[in-house]
C-alpha cells in the first residue's frame, strides 16, 4: 500500500510539473515572445483558463503527502523552510499578477504586473528544481527525522550543506530551461501570428539549453552519487522511463521541426514525466535522503501513515482523481483551438 | 521574543486572518450570484444578468486573493507546525487531501468559465458554472471545518503505539457533530458578509442615483439575504454552537464570559473587562441568568467558573477570547436589527427614500468581516492551550528545527506582501464599483465584455 501511495504522490507531482510547467514557461517567456499589450493578452488568454487548475495539482499532491506520508511532508517543509516560504511568495505574486494586470488599462500598471509575472515565473522553477536537487543530493537529516537547511553554506554539495550549492543550482537551471521549453511549445501550439512564430524560435534555442543542462546534471549526479546510475540500470521501470524521456525529447524536436505543434508539446510533456518518473523509480523508496547516513533516510516504508488512513484513502482518492481528469479534459475541450492576436479581450482589452 | 512557538502562532494567525477575508466573501457571493443568475434565467430580465456579471467580476478578484493566500495555509502545516502534521496527518490528511481533489479541482476548472466564458458557453452552462463554484467553495469550507473540528472535538481516531493519531472511523470523523454545526454557522456568517457587501454597493449607487436597475436589484437581494442569513447565524446555528462549547469545552465557556466563580443563574456580560490578575470582571453590566439558558437551556442551570478548573487548562489569552466572543455576538445582534429594519422599509416600498438608512447600509459592510474574524478568534483562542483538544498541547506542535530568526523573517515578508496586496485589492474594488455594471446590450452588441463605461 505504501508503494501505491508513493506512486500516486510521484504521479501527482509529475502531472503538476507537466501542467504548471507550461504556464511557468509561458510566463517566463512572455516579455520576449509577446511585445505589445494585445500580444500579452493573447498569452494570458492562452494560459488563463488553465493556470489555476494546474496549480491545484501541487496542492492536491501536498494532500497526498499529508494523507500518506505526513512525516515526510512535515520534515521536508520545515527543513526547506526558507526555500518553501519564498516559493510561496513567488506563487502568490504570479497568481495575483495575472488577475490584477487586467483590471486597469494603464501602460505603467501593466508593465509592472507583467514584469512581476515574468520574474516570478522565472524564479519558481529554479526554486522547485533546487529543492529536487536537494532530495537527490541528500540533506543533513538527524536521527529523529528532522533537519534544517539555511539558504546556502559552502555552496558545495561536498561541504557544509545549504539549500543552494552548485549542484542544486544546476538542477534549478535545468528545471527553468525545461519548463521554458515546454511553455514555448505550448504557446507555439496554442497561439497564432507573431507570438506563435517567436515561441517557435524560442523553443528551438531552449531545446539546446535543455540538452546541455541535462548532460551537465547527469555528469554531476554521477560524480556526486556513484550509486545512482547503477541503481537506475538495475531497475527496469527506471531505465524504461529513461529510454522514454530520451526518445520523447528527440521526438519533440523532430515534431517542432515539422511544425507539428501539438505533437511537439505533448512529447515535451512526456519528456518531463519520464525524467521525473525515472528519478522516482531510482530513489524509491527513499523520499528524504540523509546525506550522512543513507540508512537514516525517511522512506515510503518508515515514514507513512498507519494502514487505516492508507486504506480509506484508496477508497475515495481514485474517484476524485477521475473527476479531476474529467474536469481537465472538459477544460481543454472547451478552450480548444488557437488563441488569435485579437482574442485577449477578457484580459483587459479596450 | 526568541520563543519560536510565539512566532509560529503569530504568523499562522496573521496569514489565516488575512486569508479568511476573501473566502468568506467568495462563499457568500457565490450563493448570491447563483440567486441573481437564477432570477435572470427565470424572469428573462437582463438587469439580473447585469447585476450577476458585476458581482462575478468582484467575485473574481476576491477568488484570486483567496487562492493565492490560501496555498500558504496548507503549506504552513508543514513549514511551521511540523510536529502537529507528523502526529495528526493520519487523521486530518484525509480531509485536507479531499479538499484538494474534490473541491479545488471543481472550483479551478469552472472559475474560468464563470469569469470569462459567458459568451462561449451560453446562459445555461454559465449558470451551471456558478453552481459549480458555489458547490466547490462550500465543499472546501466543509473539509476545512471538519479538519478544525477534529482539533476542537477529536472523534473517529485511534492512538497508535508511536503516539500518532490515525483515522479509525472515517464517517464519524467526517460527520463530526461539531463540524456539522460549525459549518452551517460559518456558512450563514459568510452569507452575511456577501449580503452586506452587495447591499452596501446597491445602497451606495442608490444614494448617488447611478445604475438604477442594478442598484435596486443589489440592494433588495442584499437586504433580504442579509436578514435571513443573520438570523440563521444566531438561531439555530449560533445557539447550537454555544451549547456544544458548554458541553465539550466548559472551561472555554467560562473564559469567553470572563466568569471566574461557579454558580446557578449565570449572567451574560454586556459590558466589562476580564481582570485575570484579580480574577473578576471589572465594571460588569450583565443580563442575569441568560448564560445559563444559552449554555444549558435552563435559566437556573449551574455554570462553572474558571476557578473550578486547573489553571494549566485555562485558555492562554482570556482577554482576547472574551472580546472576540463579545464582538461577534454584539455585531451579530446589530446585523439582525439593521437588516430587519431595512427589510421592513423595503416591504413598505420606502427603502430607496430613507437616505440615512442607505448610508447606514453603505457604511456597514466592514462589520461582518470583523464579526467573522472575531468569531474565529473566539473559536481558536478558546481551543487553547490545546492544539488537539485534550490530546495534544499547542506547545508540542511547532516545527522543531525552525528557529525564530527564520520565522520572524518570513512573518515580516508576509506582512509586507499582504499589505501591498490588500491595498491594491481595495483600490481595484473601488475602481470596479466606480465603473459600475457592464450592461447586456453593450456586451452582446460589441462582442467584447470590456467595452462598457455605461
Amino acid at each position: 500500500m505504501q508503494t501505491t501511495w508513493f506512486t500516486l504522490a510521484a504521479l501527482m507531482l509529475a502531472v503538476y510539473v507537466v501542467l504548471d510547467g507550461f504556464d511557468f514557461g509561458a510566463g517566463a517567456l512572455h516579455l520576449w515572445v509577446a511585445r505589445t499589450d494585445s500580444e500579452r493578452r493573447q498569452v494570458l488568454a492562452a494560459i488563463g483558463p488553465f493556470w489555476d487548475g494546474n496549480e491545484v495539482w501541487l496542492v492536491a499532491g501536498g494532500g497526498v503527502l499529508f494523507l500518506a506520508f505526513p512525516r515526510v511532508l512535515a520534515s521536508g517543509l520545515s527543513g526547506f523552510y526558507l526555500g518553501v516560504i519564498m516559493l510561496l511568495w513567488v506563487l502568490i505574486l504570479r497568481g495575483i499578477a495575472i488577475e490584477f494586470r487586467s483590471h486597469l488599462e494603464d501602460r505603467m500598471w501593466r508593465m509592472f504586473w507583467d514584469t512581476t509575472f515574468a520574474g516570478a515565473s522565472l524564479l519558481a522553477p529554479v526554486l522547485f528544481g533546487a529543492v529536487f536537487g536537494n532530495l537527490v543530493r541528500g540533506v543533513p537529516l538527524q536521527a529523529d527525522g528532522w533537519f534544517a537547511l539555511s539558504l546556502f553554506e559552502s555552496w558545495s554539495p561536498r561541504g557544509a550543506l545549504g539549500l543552494l550549492d552548485w549542484y542544486t543550482i544546476a538542477a534549478g537551471l535545468l528545471a527553468l530551461a525545461a519548463t521554458a521549453h515546454h511553455g514555448a511549445l505550448f504557446l507555439a501550439w496554442k497561439t497564432d501570428g507573431p507570438v506563435r512564430d517567436r515561441s517557435q524560435r524560442a523553443a528551438e534555442r531552449l531545446f539546446v539549453a535543455v540538452v546541455l543542462l541535462w548532460l551537465v546534471l547527469t555528469a554531476l549526479t554521477a560524480g556526486l552519487r556513484p550509486d545512482f546510475f547503477p541503481t537506475l540500470a538495475a531497475r527496469p521501470l527506471a531505465w524504461m522511463a529513461t529510454a522514454v524521456f530520451v526518445v520523447a525529447l528527440a521526438a519533440s524536436a523532430a515534431a517542432r521541426h515539422r511544425a507539428r505543434d501539438l505533437a511537439a508539446f505533448v512529447s515535451s510533456g512526456v519528456f518531463l514525466m519520464g525524467l521525473l518518473g525515472a528519478t522516482a523509480a531510482t530513489v524509491f523508496p527513499v523520499m528524504i535522503r540523509s546525506a550522512s547516513d543513507p540508512s537514516m533516510s525517511l522512506t515510503a516504508l518508515n515514514a507513512s501513515s498507519g494502514p487505516a488512513p492508507l486504506a480509506y484513502g484508496l477508497v475515495w482518492w481514485p474517484v476524485g482523481l477521475v473527476l479531476a481528469i474529467v474536469y481537465v479534459a472538459v477544460l481543454f475541450r472547451l478552450h480548444r483551438g488557437r488563441v488569435g492576436p485579437a482574442d485577449g479581450g477578457e484580459y483587459g482589452g479596450g | 521574543m526568541s520563543d519560536s512557538l510565539f512566532w509560529h502562532r503569530l504568523q499562522f494567525g496573521f496569514t489565516i486572518t488575512f486569508h479568511y477575508i476573501f473566502p468568506q466573501l467568495t462563499m457568500g457571493l457565490a450563493l448570491l450570484i447563483v440567486v441573481l443568475k437564477g432570477m435572470g434565467l427565470r424572469t428573462g430580465n437582463s438587469a439580473w444578468h447585469d447585476a450577476a456579471r458585476f458581482w462575478t467580476r468582484l467575485f473574481g478578484l476576491s477568488f484570486a486573493m483567496g487562492v493565492v493566500t490560501g496555498v500558504p495555509m496548507e503549506f504552513q502545516f508543514g513549514t511551521n507546525w511540523g510536529a502537529f502534521t507528523a502526529r495528526t496527518g493520519g487523521v486530518i490528511g484525509q480531509t485536507l487531501a479531499m479538499e484538494g481533489i474534490f473541491a479545488f479541482f471543481l472550483e479551478s476548472s469552472f472559475v474560468a468559465i464563470l469569469l470569462w466564458g459567458e459568451k462561449r458557453v451560453g446562459p445555461r452552462l454559465h449558470f451551471a458554472a456558478a453552481v459549480a463554484l458555489l458547490a466547490g467553495s462550500w465543499l472546501s469550507g466543509y473539509f476545512i471545518i471538519v479538519t478544525n473540528s477534529f482539533m476542537q472535538h477529536p472523534v473517529g481516531h485511534a492512538l497508535a503505539a508511536d503516539g500518532t493519531m490515525q483515522i479509525a472511523r472515517l464517517a464519524e470523523f467526517v460527520f463530526n457533530p461539531w463540524a456539522v454545526v460549525q459549518f452551517f454557522h460559518n456558512q450563514a456568517a459568510a452569507t452575511v458578509t456577501g449580503a452586506f457587501v452587495v447591499a452596501a454597493v446597491g445602497a451606495w449607487w442608490t444614494l448617488r442615483g447611478e445604475h438604477a436597475e442594478v442598484a435596486q436589484i443589489s440592494l433588495r437581494t442584499g437586504v433580504v439575504a442579509g436578514l435571513v442569513a443573520s438570523m440563521l447565524v444566531a438561531f439555530p446555528t449560533g445557539h447550537a454552537q454555544g451549547r456544544m462549547v458548554a458541553e465539550h469545552q466548559p472551561v472555554t465557556l467560562a473564559a469567553m464570559e470572563g466568569r471566574f466563580d461557579s454558580g446557578p443563574r449565570a449572567a451574560m456580560a454586556l459590558v466589562g473587562q476580564p481582570n485575570v490578575a484579580e480574577r473578576k470582571l471589572d465594571n460588569p453590566i450583565e443580563l442575569p441568568a441568560i448564560l445559563s439558558w444559552i449554555a444549558y437551556g435552563d435559566f437556573s442551570a449551574n455554570v462553572r467558573g474558571l476557578n473550578s478548573f486547573d489553571e494549566r487548562d485555562w485558555p492562554t489569552n482570556i482577554e482576547l477570547l472574551y472580546f472576540g466572543f463579545h464582538i461577534m455576538v454584539g455585531l451579530g445582534t446589530l446585523f439582525i436589527g439593521l437588516m430587519a429594519l431595512a427589510s421592513f422599509l423595503l416591504w413598505r416600498g420606502q427603502l430607496a427614500h430613507q437616505r440615512w438608512l442607505l448610508w447606514a447600509l453603505t457604511l456597514a459592510f466592514p462589520f461582518p468581516f470583523i464579526a467573522n474574524t472575531a468569531g474565529w478568534m473566539a473559536a481558536e483562542l478558546g481551543r487553547q492551550p490545546w492544539l488537539v483538544y485534550g490530546l495534544m498541547r499547542t506547545a508540542e506542535g511547532g516545527s522543531p528545527t525552525v528557529h525564530s530568526g527564520a520565522t520572524v523573517f518570513t512573518l515580516l515578508g508576509f506582512a509586507g506582501l499582504y499589505f501591498v496586496l490588500g491595498v491594491t485589492f481595495l483600490a481595484l474594488v473601488a475602481v470596479e464599483i466606480g465603473h459600475g455594471p457592464r450592461l447586456s446590450h453593450v456586451v452582446s452588441a460589441s462582442g467584447a465584455s470590456t467595452t462598457h463605461h455605461a
